[in-house]
This record gives C-alpha cells, sequence and structure tokens, in this order.
C-alpha cells in the first residue's frame, strides 16, 4: 500500500490556530498566533486556518468571546508570513458575507465552508462569495459519519456546483474508522470532477486521525487538516508532526520540515495547553458516541455546575443526535437531566 | 359577522399552513392564494378548500382586487420579489403582512409592539422571521425589566421545516433577525445563530435567549417578566414552551425554549413555521377588527420608485 502512495503530494492545511482555539477556550494572545504561525511558515505548511474556533461570527455568548476579534488576528498574523496562505472558517447561519469579506480585506485568502454533513444547500451564497472574491475555496461536511457515503457524494457535488474547489470529509467527531473514511472518499472521488480536490478532516478521539488520514488519501484524497501537537476539540485533531512524519516514511511528498514541526510541538505547543489534549475518557465518549469534539469543554462544565457526570451528558447529546453549533444544547440537556435526578427544580410563578 | 377578505401570496409551506389559521379567524377571510406554478401542489389544495388561485403571481390577482374587495395581503414568497409585490398591492389599498426576511415596513411581534402599529395605521408590516418570533418576546421580556448591552439567540430548526428559499439565503435570516433583536427585542446590539439539525424523527423547534444586562440581573424580577409573556405568547402559539431556566451567571440571563405547531399543514415539529404563521394571523386579525369597528381605514399609497 505504501509504495504505490510513495511520491504522491499532499497539502497540509493546519488547524492550530483555529481549531486549537477550542482547547484553548478561545484564550489565545495575538503574540501567541504569531509565533505559532511564523514557525508554521518557516517549516513550510502551506496553509494555515487563523479564527475564533467556530470561525467567522464565532464571537459570541453560545461559542464564547476570544481575547480578539477575527480581523485583529488576522490582521496581526498575515503580514508576518513568507509563503503560506491563511484560511477561514465559515459556518452559515453564524459567520456571514459582510464578515468573509473584512476577512479577506485582512488578507485571509482561503476558507473552509462548512455545513453539516446533510445541509450542503445553505452554503451556495458564501462559497459563491469566496470564489468572486478569488479565495482558495473548500466545502466542509461537518459530522460526516452522520451522513451516507452516496449521500455526501450528493451534497458534495452540491458543493462543487456552488464553486467549492475542494470538498472536505469532515469527521467532527472523531467516530470513523478507516473503512467508514475510504468509503465516503471513495463515493466523493467518485462523483465529483478530477479537478476538484478532496479533503480530510480528522480529530483524534478514537486515535484515528493517522489512520484515518492515510486512508482518506489512498482513496484520492490530497488535502490534509492536522494541526501541532493536535492542539485542537476534543482529543484534538490529527496531530501534525506525526502526520508528517509519517509521511516522510512513506515517501508521501508534504513539503514541510519534521524537525522544525517536532520543536514547536514540543518546545512551545504543549506548554501552553491549559489541559493535556489527548484520548481520556470524556474525549474518547465523543469519538465512541460520535459527538462534536468541541462539546467536551462545554459538557465538563456543565459537569460541574449541575452535578451529572461528564459522559453521561456526552452519550445523551449523542443519542439526542445533536450537532455542531447546538452547544447551547449542552446546559439544556444537563438542566433536564439533572430535574430528572431530582437535583434541580422548574422555576414557576 | 363581517370579515376582512385576504389574498395569501405564495403557495409554499406557510401560504398553505395560513389558510387553516385564517379559516379558523373571527374576522378574517382567505379568499385568493396566489402561485407561480400552475402545477403547484399548494394552489390545487388551496382550490380544493375553497379559495380563488392564479399561477400568474401577483400581476394575476390584481384585476380582482377591487371586485373581490381584498384588504389584507400576507406574502410568504422571497425577500427579493417582496418589495415589488407590496408596491402593486399597496397602490390598490392592500395591506401587507410581510413573512419574507424583506423588513421593507416596521418589525411586529405581537406581544411585543402590535398595538404600536395599529394606532399608526401601517401599509406593510413585517414579521422578521420564525426565529425573531420565537425569541424576540423573550429579549424584551428582560429589557422590560433592565436593559440589556448584548441579546442573543440560538434557533435550532429541523432539516424538513427549512425551504429551498431559506437556505439559499441564510445571511438574509441572520440580519433581519440580528437587526429586530436590537429594534423590536431592545437590546443594544443583537446576534442571531441558526442552526439546521437533519436528526429523525425531526426535532422540535428549540430557542435559547442569552441577554447580558448592564447592572446584576434582578432574577425575580425577570423570571416573572419571561413567564408571564410566555402566557401571552401562548394565547397565540399554544405549543410555546419553557424547558428550561431562566438561570443566571453573573450578567448573563440564558433561556431554554421550545416551540410545538398546531400541526394544522405542517406537522407539528416544524413550530418555527407555525409562529410566523400564527403570529402573521394575529396581526392581520387586530387590523381587522380596527377597520371593521371604523377606527382605521387603509388608503393607497403610491410609492415613488
Amino acid at each position: 500500500m505504501s509504495q504505490e502512495l510513495a511520491g504522491s503530494k499532499i497539502i497540509i492545511h493546519d488547524m492550530t490556530l483555529r481549531d486549537g482555539m477550542h482547547a484553548k477556550r478561545e484564550q489565545m494572545s495575538i503574540e501567541q498566533m504569531v509565533t505559532i504561525a511564523t514557525a508554521l511558515d518557516e517549516a513550510g505548511v502551506p496553509y494555515l486556518q487563523v479564527t475564533h474556533g467556530a470561525g467567522l461570527g464565532g464571537n459570541s455568548l453560545q461559542h464564547g468571546f476570544a481575547l480578539h476579534s477575527n480581523e485583529e488576528y488576522l490582521s496581526a498574523v498575515v503580514p508576518k508570513l513568507k509563503q503560506a496562505k491563511v484560511s477561514v472558517l465559515l459556518i452559515p447561519g453564524l459567520g456571514t458575507m459582510k464578515e468573509l469579506q473584512s476577512a479577506y480585506d485582512c488578507g485571509a485568502r482561503s476558507v473552509h465552508v462548512a455545513t453539516h454533513s446533510t445541509e450542503a444547500d445553505t452554503s451556495p451564497q458564501h462559497i459563491a462569495f469566496a470564489r468572486k472574491l478569488g479565495m482558495d475555496t473548500s466545502g466542509f461536511l461537518m459530522m460526516s459519519h452522520l451522513n451516507t457515503p452516496e449521500g455526501l457524494a450528493k451534497q458534495g457535488k452540491l458543493m462543487e456546483s456552488y464553486g467549492a474547489q475542494t470538498v472536505y470529509i469532515t469527521d467532527s467527531a472523531g467516530y470513523m474508522l478507516p473503512a467508514d473514511v475510504k468509503a465516503r472518499v471513495s463515493a466523493l472521488r467518485a462523483t465529483l470532477k478530477p479537478e476538484t480536490e478532496i479533503g480530510f478532516h480528522g480529530h483524534h478521539n478514537m486515535a484515528m486521525g493517522i489512520s484515518n488520514s492515510l486512508a482518506a488519501i489512498e482513496e484520492g484524497a490530497t488535502r490534509i487538516d492536522a494541526s501541532v501537537a493536535g492542539l485542537g476539540a476534543g482529543a484534538g485533531n490529527t496531530p501534525l508532526e506525526v502526520f508528517v512524519a509519517v509521511c516522510e516514511r512513506m515517501g508521501i511528498v508534504t513539503g514541510c520540515d519534521l524537525f522544525r514541526l517536532m520543536d514547536l510541538a514540543e518546545d512551545y505547543i504543549v506548554p501552553l495547553m491549559e489541559h493535556m489534549v489527548r484520548v481520556d475518557r470524556a474525549s474518547l465518549t465523543l469519538g465512541y458516541a460520535g459527538v462534536y469534539s468541541t462539546f467536551l469543554l462545554h459538557a465538563k462544565r456543565a459537569s460541574e455546575r449541575f452535578g451529572i457526570p461528564t459522559r453521561d451528558i456526552l452519550i445523551e447529546l449523542g443519542r439526542k443526535k445533536m450537532i455542531g453549533g447546538q452547544e447551547d444544547m449542552i446546559v439544556d440537556t444537563t438542566m433536564t437531566m439533572a430535574k430528572e435526578r431530582g437535583l434541580l427544580k422548574d422555576v414557576t410563578l | 359577522m363581517n370579515k376582512i377578505r385576504c389574498a395569501l401570496i405564495g403557495s409554499g409551506n406557510i401560504g398553505t399552513d395560513l389558510i387553516y389559521k385564517i379559516q379558523r379567524s373571527a374576522v378574517l377571510e382567505p379568499v385568493w392564494m396566489v402561485g407561480i406554478d400552475p402545477e403547484s401542489e399548494g394552489l390545487s389544495r388551496a382550490r380544493s378548500m375553497g379559495l380563488k388561485t392564479t399561477a400568474e403571481g401577483v400581476d394575476g390577482l390584481l384585476p380582482y382586487v377591487k371586485a373581490d374587495n381584498i384588504q389584507i395581503a400576507f406574502d410568504a414568497t422571497s425577500a427579493y420579489v417582496h418589495a415589488e409585490n407590496s408596491r402593486k398591492l399597496n397602490e390598490l389599498g392592500v395591506m401587507m403582512i410581510d413573512l419574507t426576511p424583506a423588513a421593507i415596513g416596521p418589525l411586529c411581534v405581537p406581544p411585543v409592539n402590535l398595538a404600536e402599529h395599529a394606532d399608526k395605521v401601517e401599509m406593510n408590516v413585517n414579521m422578521i422571521s420564525c426565529a425573531g418570533q420565537a425569541t424576540i418576546p423573550i429579549v424584551f421580556a428582560v429589557t422590560r425589566v433592565q436593559s440589556v448591552a448584548y441579546g442573543e439567540i440560538v434557533a435550532s430548526l429541523s432539516s424538513k421545516s427549512i425551504g429551498p428559499g431559506t437556505r439559499a439565503n441564510l445571511d438574509e435570516f441572520t440580519y433581519t433577525t440580528s437587526n429586530a433583536i436590537k429594534m423590536v427585542g431592545k437590546a443594544r446590539t443583537g446576534k442571531a445563530l441558526a442552526i439546521i439539525n437533519p436528526a429523525e424523527p425531526p426535532m422540535l423547534m428549540r430557542n435559547t435567549i442569552y441577554c447580558l444586562t448592564d447592572e446584576e440581573p434582578d432574577q425575580a424580577r425577570i423570571t416573572e417578566s419571561i413567564l408571564k409573556m410566555i402566557t401571552e405568547v401562548q394565547k397565540y402559539v399554544p405549543g410555546y414552551r419553557l424547558v428550561n431556566g431562566p438561570i443566571f451567571d453573573g450578567n448573563k440571563v440564558s433561556v431554554f425554549m421550545e416551540v410545538a405547531g398546531l400541526g394544522d399543514y405542517l406537522p407539528r415539529y416544524a413550530g418555527n413555521l407555525d409562529i410566523m404563521t400564527a403570529a402573521a394571523t394575529r396581526t392581520a386579525e387586530m387590523f381587522a377588527e380596527e377597520i371593521l369597528a371604523g377606527n382605521i381605514q387603509l388608503k393607497s399609497v403610491e410609492v415613488a420608485l
């Protein structure tokens, strides 16, 4: 298998400064952003994403307020880079075209336009607008485990028809196993135009980040999202430096400098983690139950406040089929569970 | 008793559900349904329910407005065609209830500001959005107790209840609703978030309302104000229900609501569409009562283009 991949070229898209914001409760300083971004740039990483964890429009009571606006982060990072392009995340229903224009004005030149894996038709305005701005435009199908390979192929085809140049299979819950990824990527590859790229964005909740990314490449994916030391929601993203090391051994070309990335991970990223981003009881529950990775820290806070174990909350959210963006339903669900367990009472007039 | 005769523009889910609501009204009568597709299920259903129909758009209705004495029209088409529909019908003295995000007329949330509009004899009122109708009463229930620096609402909608128009134009929904949180809800700044959830069986519409008060929240008075407001909304949307809260964290007030529809034409999970049609019907009824009592007279409006 590795022999047929030798020589293939993969575009690495760093998520440390976007998905990593979730793991930092959106509290990353401008200085930290610039330090990490310039190190990634020097290590040859071609794309890096910079925004609030929930993307454009993310600053909210629902998703938390970052230390700075997206415009402030972008304006600080973009001028410091020699080769890397900066991307943003845009989830329609949260972010708008006005915010995309504003991000473009601050130097963003690539965008992940993200919808739930069955709702691609909420993205035509935003994808078309990104193309009109001349941005490198990806459609990003979140929670891909909740749609079938055939269903995802249809959704990907819609995004392609709106103008997406890349379509991503996004394992937001870190639920998928390599066979799940292969079936989905190959269904997309069979349906999309040959010039449309396929991307894979993994979460490491079942420790499948690397294996799943390789499975995606075997079926024709050419873009892989990853973050240094895995800094990201849940048990983190596919760990970038590990992935680059594996690629080197397999002869897959990433153009990234492994040792610089290892140093960045060890000397800078790990020390600034507020909690160890790793597979543990709660993050494994996300992967096992198929729950949106960003729910992790919200569920832990709700657990402390209302006295319901985090695992119970996450399992219930999975059962209720809550999806990305429904962070309000974490406190709501926990309160309902607390009432059922006699820990909380209803208000009355 | 006399009834005010109405036209419904747009033969989709909203227009069809409106027929049921208006037929039950003591002061409104649905007379015309306007569509653009002669084969549409909505038009054939309207005919079977006794309405006159045209598939020629609003232009197909105009010749009959005077003879059929149409005085109120509901527009459930799209923001893009609403302005033109409104101009043509206002010229003939027909008042518009706008269910699109066009928002060219003043914004209306019945339990918050309906009475103000009646006094002014507006010829076009806008119903904002389903999320606006479901959440702005709660924002206002807080701002009438104490000032709110920022109001934020999160609407979770079942995938099956969201039509192609809303999907293709999600930004309009966001802008219109965010603006209404300020203009009608009276928070100084506002933000609206929408999530479309495809779970099966479809989930009921859920809404979360967050308010950041300027001063420490008066928990007892805010709770009482919210519970009273909920009973006001329940008068026209019986399935409007508090699920959890209000809860208080510092100056943040959080309220978790659910809306079940009446299940007239749209299934019960589509509380989002039901609250729009119910609010629009209630708004039209208030104008109709005033017209029937001789308190207001609709006048034709020439709109400069």
